[in-house]
């Protein structure tokens, strides 16, 4: 691999060749501002919050589209370049409602930090608003165009990671919008409710609607684990509160998934507290079943399965283990039944 | 799989048959659309017209049950215009030879009549796959689900061979495994015959090392798998069946007779998170705690073992599943003392060769793919590199095989049945967001079907088979062919499995879950 040496603040550093001027930087703990960018995605350079300084190039270029190339000098932090971000910054919240109050991003929003950073305050470009009205006729995604950047992430999500191209840009200049293809709300268009856009919104234009009101991101703890629907085995992280799965979001070094998920499981981890849920033993009693305590119900198992185990044989027992349980369960279960009954009648549902 | 999920952006030929992965594997589809916005060549073979059907670039849309006949169709194709890669042949299989007599009259002509698919179709889709530098084979339970469904698998097996499509990157075969931890079920040996890592119960130097581990005789002989289980109920040579997540009266086939076993038990207990429809047959129903509630691993679909961490405490008076496990062993004299499942993973390494590297700290937040032999192994990413577990590649001659019920005059249309991406088997209609999302059956019927019967799309019908009878919504559309009709297993008011056959593979006792014959009448 052929390396390079840049300088960057002054500082020299060397990167593969190939490598981006934000990445060099990021490489190097370097901070750059973004809002369009993604790893996962190709560049756009169309939020330009990424420019740098760099010696011998007449304007401020995008750093997140622009090579690193041998003896680069390059400035991140200047005044000139902080003053075109924030110029930058100054007209994306010109029309951006300042309700971060209540809104589901405070406390995770890439505008918010960015404008607290270069002191922006909505005061010096005063302008119209939009007023489009919130899309919220789904169960999984609430959409509010009005907190939208057109940063274009999940335009790219939607191509790039989904394979679905469901959303795009629509109209010009200030009326421009990102939606499915006549603007039609979610439910209405053929989106699958993966929700890869929510997952890279940078603001508060798409939030899950199941999270709204349940926690600040201060607040949540996340704990990385792997999803008990299909088997590709996505990984994910639940967010917890007060000892309450709020929802789950992605985690970007899932090993096989990455930010992707599918509707199940992103959307799909209210089953944990479904009213379905069977949360005490129950016992049969007069043919009716009736909750009863722990020591009754497996008291009663353990002597009925060794009287059936006594009268008719080990093998007069089976058992059923189950593709949704861990593997430490399933060990247990076959251990179970081999060493504790006597017998190697136990199956699941293996081949379905 | 013997490939790795993220092998699939950069291949160049997938091959997916009974498949229909966008829906069923969600993310994997998403990696194969990502394949194909490189450039990657997709061959789909499936009766329905699946999302991938539309982005492929040959469409074998077959009769359901005609693989065989497909595969060794494709063989003919590749043997006829020399593309077999004889290399591969010579130094890494054997028995090919019979398998070249076998495909001889499978001529296009001839599989064309029998599959429905076009003879074009079959050349291009046999040139794609065979001339391709590297080519993975996709299947799933449109393949397993069938009364031939080991033959099925033997089949794909036997064109990988024939183009040395095996042991490489990007370059096998790869059944996508159904349920999250279906893969684990089988591996720690919850199967009639082995014990964990596939050791033969039937193998005296295995039974004597687990009698060594365990400190228990062991029984040798293999017991009985799921189907060998309702009908040892009604016979009464089982009385006591201990039921773990699972909920065989909603996914077994031929549901009224699963019931009727269950029934027929002197002592049933269920062990579940929800109040199932077997729970509720059950003499005592303990209750389990779900994923966010423990913590383990799961094996994916690719090998890769993962750390499923425990975020919240049991819901109510819940306990988790091995907990429960543990005291019941206690109570029946056999003290289960772990204190955690790292401990169990512990045992599962030292007594399993393929997990013998694996214990939960290893595994991390990237988890390690088995076969992991030792503590510095990094993992096994794809199978078969160089040798075959057997050594040689065994070539089985297959001949094509009818399904068990074909619709006839009474029952005139074909069911099959499967997947759809909002559910997930029969627990996600637990989840109040799922459930508004896409709350019910709707069976999959061709409009020229739906106009002979005088249906509207939306219409509540009665479908009915020799087995039982439901209602269920219709959906009108052309992504079934014409005498088909296609439905979930989701929905408890649509109990699917009323009507398929309990009908088996005999090898490994799989339902045929893929035809049944049915009628269909307004309500």
């Amino acid at each position: 691999m052929e390396w390079l040496t840049l300088t960057i603040d002054g500082r020299e550093v060397s990167v593969p060749k190939g490598t981006t001027v934000l990445d060099a930087c990021r490489m190097n703990n370097i901070p750059i501002p973004t809002l369009c960018h993604a790893p996962e995605l190709t560049s756009a350079g169309a939020c330009r919050l990424c420019v740098v300084q760099i010696e011998g190039m007449r304007n401020l270029p995008p750093s997140c589209v622009t090579q690193a190339t041998q003896g680069m000098k390059v400035e991140t932090q200047n005044p000139k370049v902080r003053n075109a971000r924030k110029v930058i910054l100054e007209l994306l919240v010109a029309n951006h409602p300042l309700d971060c109050m209540t809104c589901q991003k405070m406390g995770d929003c890439s505008l918010a930090e960015y404008a607290y950073d270069y002191g922006v305050t909505g005061e010096v470009y005063q302008g119209e608003k939009r007023n489009l009205p919130i899309d919220s006729g789904n169960p999984f995604i609430l959409r509010d165009q009005n907190k939208c950047i057109l940063c274009g992430k999940c335009i790219k999500a939607c191509s790039e990671i989904q394979g679905k191209s469901i959303l795009d840009f629509s109209h010009r200049g200030f009326d421009t919008q990102v939606g499915p293809a006549f603007n039609l709300p979610y439910n209405e268009s053929d989106c699958d409710f993966c929700g890869s856009c929510v997952s890279v919104c940078p603001v508060g234009a798409l939030v899950e609607k199941q999270m709204v009101g349940k926690g600040r991101p201060w607040e949540v703890s996340k704990v990385q684990t792997t999803c008990p629907f299909c088997g590709v085995g996505c990984n994910f992280d639940l967010n917890v509160k007060d000892g309450k799965v709020i929802g789950v979001t992605s985690n970007p070094d899932a090993p096989v998934n990455g930010k992707a998920l599918c509707v199940k499981g992103r959307f799909g981890m209210d089953m944990i507290y479904s009213d379905n849920r069977v949360t005490t033993p129950l016992i049969r009693k007069d043919g009716v079943l009736v909750p009863a305590e722990w020591d009754e119900a497996l008291d009663l198992i353990a002597t009925k399965l060794g009287e059936i185990k006594k009268t008719y044989g080990p093998n007069s027992i089976a058992a059923l283990s189950s593709a949704h349980c861990t593997n430490e369960e399933n060990y247990l279960m076959q251990k179970f039944m081999r060493a504790v009954i006597g017998t190697n009648n136990i199956d699941h549902c293996a081949r379905t | 799989m013997t490939n790795s999920i993220n092998e699939i952006p950069n291949t160049k030929v997938m091959f997916v048959i009974g498949s229909n992965a966008t829906e069923a594997h969600p993310v994997i589809g998403t990696k194969m659309k990502q394949a194909l916005a490189k450039g990657a060549k997709l061959i789909v073979a499936d009766p329905r017209r699946i999302d991938l059907a539309d982005h492929s670039d040959v469409w074998l849309r077959l009769r359901p049950g005609t693989d065989i006949a497909l595969i060794n169709g494709i063989m003919n194709i590749i043997l006829a215009n020399g593309w077999e890669d004889r290399e591969f042949i010579e130094e890494r299989t054997e028995g090919f030879e019979k398998v070249r007599e076998a495909v001889q009259k499978y001529t296009p002509e001839v599989v064309s009549k029998v599959t429905g698919v076009p003879e074009e179709n079959l050349v291009e889709a046999a040139k794609i796959y065979a001339t391709a530098e590297r080519a993975q084979i996709f299947y799933t339970l449109g393949i397993t689900e069938h009364t031939c469904g080991t033959d099925n698998v033997m089949s794909l097996a036997n064109l990988a061979m024939l183009t040395g499509n095996i042991g490489k990157e990007s370059s096998g075969v790869n059944p996508m495994r159904g349920q999250n931890n279906v893969q684990g079920a089988c591996d720690m040996g919850a199967l009639p015959d082995v014990y964990p890592g596939y050791q033969k119960v039937a193998n005296p130097e295995v039974q004597a090392k687990f009698e060594a581990a365990w400190g228990v005789p062991l029984d040798p002989n293999p017991g009985f798998m799921i189907p060998d289980m309702f009908e040892a109920a009604v016979s009464k040579d089982l009385r006591a069946l201990y039921v773990l997540g699972e909920d065989p009266v909603i996914t077994d086939a031929d549901a009224n007779h699963v019931r009727k076993g269950l029934q027929a038990l002197d002592f049933l207990v269920v062990q579940e998170i929800f109040l199932s429809e077997t729970a509720k047959l059950a003499d005592v129903v303990l209750p389990g705690a779900s994923y966010a509630e423990k913590t383990g691993t799961f094996s994916n679909t690719e090998r890769r073992v993962q750390m499923v961490n425990q975020a919240i405490k049991p819901i109510g008076n819940s306990k988790t599943d091995g907990e429960i496990i543990c005291e019941l062993a206690t109570r029946m004299g056999y003290p289960f003392e772990y204190q955690s499942s790292e401990e169990v993973m512990q045992e599962i390494a030292k007594l399993t060769p393929q997990f013998a590297g694996i214990t939960h700290e290893r595994l991390g937040t990237q988890g390690l793919q088995w076969p992991v032999p030792h503590a510095e192994h990094p993992g096994t990413k794809f199978l078969h590199e160089g040798k075959f577990t057997r050594g040689k590649g065994q070539f089985v001659a297959i001949e094509n095989q009818l399904p068990a019920e074909l619709p006839d005059e009474e029952y005139p249309f074909l069911l099959s049945t499967g997947r759809k991406l909002s559910h997930y088997n029969v627990f996600t209609q637990h989840s109040p967001s799922l459930e508004i999302h896409s709350p019910e059956e709707l069976a999959e019927i061709n409009p020229s079907d739906a106009k002979q019967l005088g249906l509207e799309d939306g219409e509540q019908v009665k479908v009915a088979s020799r087995r039982g009878e439901l209602n269920t919504k219709i959906m009108i559309t052309e992504r079934v062919p014409v005498g088909m009709v296609f439905m979930t297993l989701h929905y408890f008011d649509s109990p699917t499995n009323v009507l398929t056959n309990g009908a088996y593979d005999k090898v490994t006792k799989t339902y045929e879950y893929k035809v049944c014959g049915v009628k269909i009448s307004k309500v």
